[in-house]
């Protein structure tokens, strides 16, 4: 079954009450053809473990490497990925559309 | 996002009420805006816009930019009929994310025999719909044929504001469904809004088949969006 948004948020609020470093990921907004809809979610801890996911399975590796300097810093990112960035290049938006993804950490 | 607010917005989805998350991007302020504080908002009128049509949203620029997360309750999915056609529905709808339940009163049908471990309720709908609590964040698919079964769960899904309604039965079975209906109070407004026959024609011949063409009609009023959002907005 797919991981429902409620699978998600409730993860975060779990995780994060056990003690974890715990950083939430949500699609801002989308650029031609994007595999999620603007507001979903990815919840990641600070060992790396995540649920969710903000594209289909193309950037979701760069998001939590994102994610581990964000539970460290407590300051929020906007990332955006798209065929005309170097990075996201090589991370690999395959179906060529654009995502912006912002990173907070749950406090 | 600070861990109070997150843990009010579970509890807003537990509740299945429909809720925004506001988070100002320069500053990272955030807020949590309920049915009920949306007219109090400074962003309101986008607010409520976002919620009429059921999409997250990015709004203002600069200083003022702030995005809105539309948080909407997961949907659910109610059968009334344990038939054949439920059988291959409940598996899919399950795997296309929606929570599902069936009300069967004939207790021959509804056994688990026959469904396993999906929810079956081997009650009449006026029983068993007080309880569930119908609401805009579910479908209602009528399967029994059998209007003395079908018809108060209709009526009930049409003044809950269910997103979509359908009703299995040819066209001649809902012209005669529609007069009932009429007779019982409902306008044809209103009557207008039950999916029969049911299901997009994909010219489905096995009850497997009627289950997708179902299925497909039920994801495809569920993303359409706008398509009945006074229930969000009220």
């Amino acid at each position: 079954m797919d991981v429902t948004e409620s699978d998600v948020l409730a993860a975060a609020e779990r995780w994060r009450r056990e003690g974890r470093g715990v950083a939430l990921a949500t699609v801002l907004e989308t650029w031609g053809s994007a595999p999620r809809p603007v507001g979903s979610r990815l919840v990641i801890d600070a060992d790396g473990n995540f649920l969710g996911s903000v594209s289909g399975g193309c950037v979701e590796g760069a998001v939590v490497g994102e994610a581990a300097d964000v539970i460290a810093s407590g300051t929020p990112r906007t990332l955006e990925f798209g065929v005309a960035d170097e990075t996201a290049w090589k991370v690999g938006l395959s179906c060529g559309g654009k995502i912006a993804v912002f990173v907070e950490r749950v406090d | 996002m600070r861990l109070d607010l997150l843990a009010a917005l579970n509890a807003e989805r537990a509740a299945r009420r429909a809720c925004v998350v506001v988070t100002e991007l320069e500053s990272g302020a955030q807020r949590l805006v309920g049915l009920d504080r949306v007219d109090a908002d400074p962003l309101a009128g986008p607010i409520r816009e976002a919620l009429a049509a059921r999409r997250s949203r990015l709004v203002g620029e600069g200083a003022k930019r702030a995005f809105l997360a539309v948080e909407l309750p997961p949907p659910r999915m109610l059968v009334i009929g344990a038939v054949h056609i439920s059988q291959a529905l409940a598996p899919m709808a399950r795997l296309t994310g929606f929570d599902l339940t069936i009300i069967d009163p004939r207790t021959a049908f509804a056994t688990p025999e026959r469904f396993g471990d999906v929810r079956v309720i081997a009650e009449w709908p006026e029983v068993a719909l007080p309880a569930y609590g119908l609401d805009p964040f579910t479908a209602l698919v009528a399967l029994t044929h059998d209007p003395k079964v079908d018809e108060p769960a209709l009526v009930a899904a049409l003044k809950a504001g269910c997103f979509y309604v359908g009703a299995l039965g040819s066209r001649r079975t809902h012209a005669k469904r529609g007069e009932r209906l009429q007779a019982a109070g409902l306008s044809p407004d209103v009557i207008g809004r039950i999916h029969a026959p049911i299901g997009i024609d994909i010219g489905a011949a096995s009850p497997a088949e009627i289950a997708v063409a179902v299925l497909a009609e039920v994801i495809r009023a569920l993303r359409s969006g706008a398509a009945h959002a006074e229930g969000v907005a009220a």
